[in-house]
């Protein structure tokens, strides 16, 4: 593993097989991939605020298949919304999140030289990267992308004739997901074995910090529910290609009678969810990981109930893979079944609750450092108990008879999924930035950043509660065929007033980023005086991480303010003192 | 034109934003400081505004609440509903209750704990009390409420069908509802898709005896405080009937039956009284479905038994429609 070839441009920056260049190529894709995915949400939200009318961003993208002269018809809406949905979920809060940060934390916070195989890494990224080519290529399909919504439920994605995205746009996507699942699970292996094995000496798995910890089991839960969606997937490519009957039965659309019989759409659902829900905590955990590193740092105090925090990992963890049920309660499957995924469901609350309860402990007496990172990860845990806590209401399958599918779950999931894993993800970003580019982000453009953010965010997401307990239903191209959602038009105007502004802070983070990347100031070793492994590589980034011997773990990560040192923070490769004791 | 002139504005924003950016870095270079050190004055300002935007949120929430209570669903139109309403307000106090003592404490602990150059942090690892207390006290609550769902949704979902339910099959299709009755016999004669021809849209087998007095329509029609029991089918993809008002909704799904039974005790007179004379009950389409899916509608009808029996009368059957009149 020490022995490393010589690097040319290709080699360093293209086909590279270092982590840090793998984490910074799997970042830029996602942030290219959450530019176009936020652009289109932008897009669908000035036709809810002002239905028919075509906004100036619509008119401004090139003439294909979106921009051409029927503007924006309900089709083009729902597709969208799907790939809106497919984007944010895969491409920017899968691999963007856990592609960047796993890759990029893993070797450094264990004391590793890379992962335990460079070529797989490479071929993770190279896998998701033609996959972003791919679902790319469909935007410019005549038919248009997939736009069955992002959980493309047959029959309605197995049938062209049932929405033109059907078509070519589906295959499309199929193909694409395909090559993700293969991307996501050649990376997953990898970060597994490599945290398995790697660990340098000392580095116990009670000394692991909590990054590395929400990174694991976030692999774990991702080798064991994406292998699903994949067979999942193949099973709706024999139905739409071979003529077999997975999921179709009973089927006449536009008046011919399909030979289809015995399949069950329910049998997709099932499927689709046990990779689906898992897949929520995929995203949500390398969240909550970060968060728990950055909150430590910057109270200047260890994290509190460490063991706590591993525990609720674990137990969040395997709770996630029984209860997808709750994605279903409508579909008329036995009321007994919805009442044990009720149960399961519900319990996600007790970890969840001391996740939260542990956060705030860890902030109390702390001695808090506002950076532009640590703003974000007091946003995450906001988001974390806003959004967390209408889950009690969604998780109780009486309640959701009458939420089900409405706009009270697009609130639901925007907050407590999107705005806490994307608020962890720009903590993680302006936190390791200067590992990343030897250089420091401009702390008051954060600020900007993240207020503008903070306020917008709840401004777009909180008013959809209303919405939903209105009974409105999400993926409606329009309001106005029901005189009893007239009265909610106000509220859709205010949504989309936020969320073009919303979009409009975003720029902001990006100057910031780009700038940062070649102006901005140049970071000293431990900017954060931070006591994980990663700060002692030097800032000059090489290939194999530390210049000469891997460093030798003595203590866990969180020793800040601990009575008795000199500085409040203690370096993990610094020797325990004579008596004292570990924590 | 306009696209040129966008990008070069665009352009020039950029520009000047890299210029003040790097105003700010050198002038805190001459002052020798380093920019991006987070000092006790920001802190103060930070933390200051995680009590003023925070608390700010929680007043929009409470405004939102108060501004748009009128706007959220009347109280339930049904039997069962009454029970889910119940439900519904003892979670949402409680996460309302829970919400408004933890977002103030994570925002106030930021303000109050804001740091100094000069203060050190409180070493505190962990303390098992106070993580078994904060364990146990959710667990109990949410036991609580998983008993008080469980028994709602059993209530909700095994009613128990007699004699006296009346049978109405909900055919969902890319974009309509048809509603089919059972006539006098309350049994539905058999269909099956591939017997959808010409005026047979729902596919009803003739040949069944029960078929003959089934009659088809457009709206539905409930008597007031008696049990209905919702059968549906889907012709092409997944639709999801959606009756909000009753605290109602079941997937239509190809291939599969699905049902949903309930009780219906306000009759729409008594709703346009409390509503406003604009009001409907209404059935929407809750799952996508394609382009129309947002205007996918049937007018649902509570009535009392006479305005019932008036209306169902004048309702051809199936034999006269389908057999007779061809």
């Amino acid at each position: 593993m020490s022995e490393h070839h010589k690097e040319n441009f290709i080699t360093k920056y293209v086909f590279s097989m270092d982590h840090k260049m793998i984490a910074k190529q799997f970042l830029l894709t996602g942030m290219f991939m959450a530019v176009v995915g936020m652009l289109m949400s932008a897009i669908f939200r000035v036709q809810l605020a002002n239905p028919g009318e075509s906004s100036i961003l619509y008119n401004l993208l090139p003439s294909t298949w979106l921009n051409d002269a029927g503007g924006l018809n309900p089709d083009k809406y729902l597709a969208l919304v799907t790939m809106h949905g497919t984007i944010l979920v895969f491409w920017v809060l899968t691999a963007g999140l856990s592609g960047t940060f796993a890759n990029f934390l893993i070797p450094l916070q264990i004391g590793a030289r890379d992962m335990a195989s460079g070529f797989l890494n490479m071929l993770s990224y190279w896998f998701f990267f033609i996959a972003t080519v791919v679902l790319m290529s469909s935007l410019f399909v005549e038919s248009g992308p997939a736009s069955g919504g992002w959980t493309i439920y047959p029959p309605l994605s197995a049938l062209p004739q049932a929405i033109p995205g059907s078509g070519t746009g589906m295959t499309l996507w199929l193909i694409s997901i395909t090559l993700f699942v293969v991307g996501s699970l050649l990376g997953g292996l990898n970060y597994i074995v490599t945290i398995l094995n790697l660990r340098t000496i000392g580095m116990t798995m009670k000394r692991l910090p909590l990054t590395v910890w929400a990174l694991l089991i976030t692999a774990i839960l991702g080798v064991l529910s994406f292998p699903v969606l994949l067979s999942c997937g193949l099973l709706l490519v024999f139905d739409r290609s071979f003529g077999t009957s997975f999921y179709l039965s009973d089927i006449i659309i536009n008046g011919e009678v399909l030979h289809n019989e015995g399949g069950s759409p329910i049998l997709f659902e099932h499927l689709f969810w046990f990779l689906g829900h898992p897949e929520v905590y995929i995203i949500l955990l390398p969240a909550l990981g970060i968060v728990s590193e950055v909150i430590a740092v910057n109270s200047r105090k260890p994290i509190f109930g460490y063991k706590a925090m591993v525990g609720a990992l674990l137990l969040i963890a395997f709770l996630s893979f029984i209860v997808w049920g709750h994605h279903m309660f409508m579909t008329g499957m036995n009321p007994f079944l919805g009442s044990v995924f009720t149960f399961t469901t519900l319990l996600i609350a007790i970890p969840s609750a001391v996740k939260v309860f542990n956060y705030l402990a860890t902030l109390w007496r702390g001695n808090i450092r506002f950076t532009p990172a640590m703003l974000f990860a007091i946003g995450t845990v906001s988001a974390f108990i806003t959004g967390g806590l209408t889950g009690i209401i969604l998780g109780d399958s009486a309640l959701d008879i009458n939420v089900h599918d409405t706009y009270f779950v697009v609130g639901h999931f925007h907050i407590v999924m999107g705005l806490s894993a994307i608020y962890g993800m720009f903590a993680g970003v302006y936190h390791w930035f200067p590992k990343m580019y030897g250089r420091m982000m401009n702390k008051h453009l954060g600020y900007i950043h993240f207020w503008g953010t903070f306020i917008c965010a709840y401004g777009v997401f909180f008013p959809m509660h209303f919405l939903g307990l209105a009974g409105l239903p999400r993926r409606y191209y329009s309001n106005s065929a029901f005189p009893m959602f007239d009265g909610l038009s106000d509220i859709n105007a205010l949504i989309t007033f936020f969320a073009l502004a919303g979009a409009i802070v975003q720029a902001i983070f990006l100057f910031n980023f780009f700038y940062s990347i070649f102006k901005g100031t140049k970071a000293s070793q431990n900017p954060w005086k931070s006591n994980t492994l990663e700060w002692t590589t030097p800032i000059e980034r090489i290939h194999g991480n530390w210049p000469g011997e891997l460093p030798v773990v003595k203590r866990w990560a969180y020793d800040y303010s601990k009575p008795g040192a000199e500085e409040d923070f203690i370096i993990q490769t610094e020797p325990l003192k004579d008596g004292e004791i570990e924590h | 034109m306009t696209n040129i002139l966008i990008f070069i504005i665009v352009i020039l924003v950029i520009a000047t934003l890299v210029q003040i950016v790097r105003v700010g870095e050198l002038l805190s270079e001459i002052k020798n400081k380093d920019v991006n050190e987070v000092s006790d004055k920001d802190n103060n300002t930070q933390g200051l505004l995680f009590l003023i935007v925070g608390f700010g949120f929680l007043i929009f929430v409470v405004w939102q609440m108060i501004t748009w209570n009128h706007l959220l669903l009347p109280p339930a139109s049904s039997v069962h509903g009454t029970q889910i309403d119940l439900l519904m307000k003892v979670s949402m106090g409680l996460i309302i209750v829970v919400f408004f003592i933890t977002s103030p404490m994570l925002f106030y602990f930021a303000f109050k704990y804001r740091g100094k150059k000069s203060n050190n942090a409180y070493f505190l690892s962990h303390n098992n009390k106070l993580e078994v207390v904060w364990t146990v006290i959710p667990t109990i609550i949410l036991t609580v409420l998983i008993i008080f769902g469980l028994k709602t949704w059993d209530n909700a979902m095994n009613v128990e069908v007699t004699e006296s339910t009346k049978l109405i099959e909900v055919y969902a299709k890319q974009y309509n509802w048809t509603a089919r009755y059972s006539g006098i016999d309350n049994k539905l004669g058999k269909a099956n898709y591939k017997l959808v021809k010409g005026k047979n849209t729902l596919g009803v087998d003739m040949l069944d005896v029960n078929s003959a007095d089934d009659k088809m329509a457009r709206e539905v029609h409930l008597v007031v405080n008696e049990p209905v029991l919702l059968k549906f089918r889907s012709q092409d993809v997944i639709h999801s009937a959606f009756l909000p008002h009753f605290r109602v909704q079941m997937n239509c799904v190809p291939g599969i039956s699905t049902q949903f039974g309930f009780t219906p005790n306000k009759t729409t007179a008594q709703m346009k009284e409390s509503e406003g004379e604009d009001f409907e009950y209404v059935l929407l389409c809750n799952k996508i479905c394609g382009a129309s899916h947002f205007n996918m509608q049937m007018k649902f009808i509570v009535e009392t038994q006479e305005e019932y029996d008036i209306w169902i009368a004048s309702q051809d059957n199936l034999e006269k429609k389908l057999l007779t009149q061809k």
